[in-house]
């Protein structure tokens, strides 16, 4: 078997067709843990900016999380908002930055359980903004606790034998709520363990982005990411455990889309 | 997860190749069953922090799955002009 | 233009609109809800937005969003309203963020709210009392631009009075002085420039572009904060200076207060008044100075005694200090109550001072 020098760039001719990092990415540093989901949904997002002409004009609005590490190495206009509030606070900026794309990044935790009155109001009122939703169904910065989309079974800090209805209620798939709503005119969910996933993600993001643009009303992705250390799963078993676990509770597709 | 099996007795046909920034490197292990051939391994080779580093063998289409599952930014991916036949000394797996 | 009958909530739109304010929003709240009526109603034609929030932590985070584009944004409500914005108006005075809190309270009972805050971090907002209508007109103009010479929220705390009764009043617009242009708003145009702005409590800031950390940047906003409380203390004083007795007292309370005093010194009696206009920085130099030798300091407020907190810790003498108000609201409420009287105020300040009250007086 033989090995391939990967320490440098190939010496017969080529050319490159994937760079390391995206340009909107001012460097790729992070802390976060080896087998994040994070890091590949938002590389998707900023791709996605930078394809559609948007790098020059958008606003970012980030939650509290793991993922507000993105924020900080994105060379994007940003603001670091409370927990939860995001889709408020980007409803103001939106309103006085009619041209701005804005986009609010926020996790399960920050969303869902503490957020869930901002984001459906905000759809509600059908504010052009995309929201953003990286569900690893935990809360990971905080050390692994329950959340509002935490799957029935799982493991965490608050539910040490595994997320029981009886015990701790359902989890709440904020999706089919915003789909309902009128003012949403684009609600999908897609996620990241494997690359034809990543591959579909990828069009979700862009036509949430492109609809924002045309004015077409309150666009959301959700994007299930892996979080083997809040899962308390080996790295490597990330993406088959995300497959079992939340894709079974959190179905993927376009809940809502305009015709 | 192993990867993916080559067919015995059949010439590859390598048409990329990737970097690695090896310090950047968590060896998370992602991009080991992302890699569509199959073509990518783990090594007991370590970078500073301890991390084990994947390895490439012969075959890369190019296909990018590995750069776009990476959490850490740490691979680029190249296509080359003109494909490689799979070297000589390649057999079997 | 003339002066016309004009409501107190609609004149303070108007002032708002004059100064600048393009983002309005707020929750229906007595006796908030008249100023976001008439902000619903003018505010577009102006070319500005009103959105009618569903909560009040959806509205100061609104706000929040729009004042980070460099927009004159303002938000109001009163008592478990403003509660509910507490954690709102700490993040903008952390993130160094500009905006116009109206607090038309019902009556006398948010004090504390308005001055030591419930929010987190150390952090402070420049609070302005009016004592009627014109006044509060004036303090809403110049409430913008502090609150953009300082970059920092800011209130004003008006009341059921303020927002609910009628002058005649011309409301004109103000000058203030020149302010540095804001380049710390976010409207995406650094984006991909290699140079993008953040805005951020921790201000950690981007690999281009450090930020100091949150330590260096919460040193620097209480620096900030210890200069304004040196520098914007603002009061008044009524026939105070030869008063044997001074009583203190702020907003729309004051005007009866200072009528109290004018029947009283009428009737001999040896009393003035001492109003802080600013509630923070509360008037500390002022109050010392004023209650300077004097036999009573009277705090007149309706509440169970708040005020009268920073009236005891700057006053000259401590052991003359005594409170002569008192929780007072309506049948509803909302609105100050029996209190809010000047025969009350008469007989309580004779009272204290040990004069006899009779019939009538």
């Amino acid at each position: 078997m033989t090995t391939v020098d990967i320490t440098t760039a190939p010496e017969r001719a080529a050319h490159r067709v994937a760079e390391f990092k995206p340009n909107l990415l001012q460097s790729s540093e992070h802390d976060l843990c080896p087998g994040c989901g994070h890091p590949v949904a938002w590389r998707l997002v900023l791709d996605s900016l930078v394809e559609l002409e948007l790098e020059r004009r958008t606003i970012l609005i980030a939650g509290h999380g793991c993922y507000t590490q993105m924020m900080r190495i994105s060379d994007i206009d940003s603001l670091q908002c409370l927990h939860g509030r995001a889709p408020a606070v980007a409803t103001g900026v939106k309103r006085m930055k009619p041209d701005a794309a804005v986009l609010t990044l926020q996790g399960d935790g920050d969303m869902v359980s503490e957020g869930l009155h901002e984001v459906l109001h905000a759809a509600a009122r059908g504010e052009k903004v995309t929201a953003l939703l990286f569900n690893n169904g935990v809360f990971g910065d905080t050390g692994g606790h329950m959340t509002a989309t935490t799957v029935i079974g799982q493991r965490t800090k608050t539910s040490l034998e595994g997320r029981e209805a009886g015990e701790h209620g359902y989890p709440i798939d904020v999706a089919k709520l915003l789909a309902q709503i009128e003012g949403a005119a684009y609600v999908a969910r897609g996620a990241v363990n494997t690359p034809g996933m990543i591959a579909r993600t990828k069009r979700m993001i862009r036509r949430a982005l492109e609809l924002q643009m045309a004015g077409a009303g309150f666009t959301f992705v959700e994007v299930l990411t892996m979080c083997p250390t809040g899962w308390f799963v080996p790295t490597l078993d990330g993406p088959e455990y995300l497959e079992d676990s939340m894709m079974e509770t959190f179905g993927i597709g376009e809940l809502k889309a305009p015709d | 997860m192993s990867p993916a099996p080559s067919t015995p007795g059949r010439a590859h046909l390598t048409r990329g190749t990737v970097v690695l920034d090896a310090e950047r490197c968590k060896g998370c292990g992602l991009c080991i069953p992302a890699c569509r051939p199959g073509v990518l391994s783990m090594s007991s080779t370590t970078n500073a922090a301890g991390f084990n580093l994947p390895e490439l063998r012969e075959g890369c289409t190019g296909c990018m799955a590995c750069a776009e599952i990476c959490p850490d930014f740490a691979l680029e991916v190249w296509k080359f002009e003109v494909p490689v036949a799979a070297s000589a000394t390649e057999k079997e797996d | 233009m003339a002066p016309r009958l004009m409501q107190g909530s609609d004149a303070v739109a108007d002032a708002a609109i004059l100064a600048g304010c393009r983002f309005f929003t707020g929750y229906p709240m007595l006796p908030f809800t008249e100023l976001l009526e008439n902000m619903a109603k003018k505010l577009p034609a102006a070319g500005g937005v009103c959105i009618n929030a569903e909560s009040e932590m959806e509205a100061i985070n609104m706000a929040l969003g729009a004042a980070a584009t460099g927009a004159r944004a303002a938000t109001g409500s009163c008592g478990q309203g403003i509660s509910l914005m507490q954690e709102g108006i700490a993040e903008l005075a952390l993130n160094e963020l500009p905006l116009v809190v109206f607090n038309m309270a019902r009556g006398q009972q948010d004090y504390f709210q308005s001055t030591r805050g419930g929010g987190w971090g150390d952090y402070r907002t420049i609070t302005l009392a009016p004592k009627d209508i014109p006044e509060a007109v004036a303090h809403t103009q110049e409430l913008f631009h502090l609150a953009d010479l300082y970059r920092t929220p800011v209130i004003l705390y008006g009341d059921y009075v303020i927002a609910h009764t009628s002058v005649g009043i011309e409301v004109e617009a103000m000058e203030f002085g020149p302010l540095e242009p804001k380049d710390w708003a976010l409207d995406g145009t650094m984006s991909g420039t290699g140079r993008a702005r953040q805005i951020w409590t921790w201000n950690r800031g981007k690999p281009n572009t450090p930020g100091v950390g949150p330590d260096r940047a919460w040193n620097t906003i209480a620096d900030k904060y210890a200069h304004i409380e040196a520098t914007e203390q603002r009061f008044e004083t009524y026939r105070a200076e030869d008063a044997e007795t001074l009583i203190v007292s702020f907003g729309t309370t004051s005007v009866f207060v200072d009528r109290v005093v004018d029947d009283l010194r009428a009737e001999g009696l040896s009393v003035g008044s001492f109003r802080p206009i600013t509630l923070w920085p509360f008037p500390a130099v002022g109050l010392a100075e004023a209650t300077r030798g004097k036999r009573h300091v009277l705090t007149y407020e309706l509440n169970a005694g708040q005020m009268i907190d920073d009236v005891r810790m700057y006053a000259h003498d401590r052991s003359v200090i005594r409170a002569i108000g008192g929780v007072s609201q309506d049948e509803s409420g909302m609105r100050q109550g029996d209190l809010l009287n000047a025969d009350e105020v008469r007989q309580r300040v004779r009272r204290a001072v040990g004069e006899p009250v009779a019939a009538g007086q």
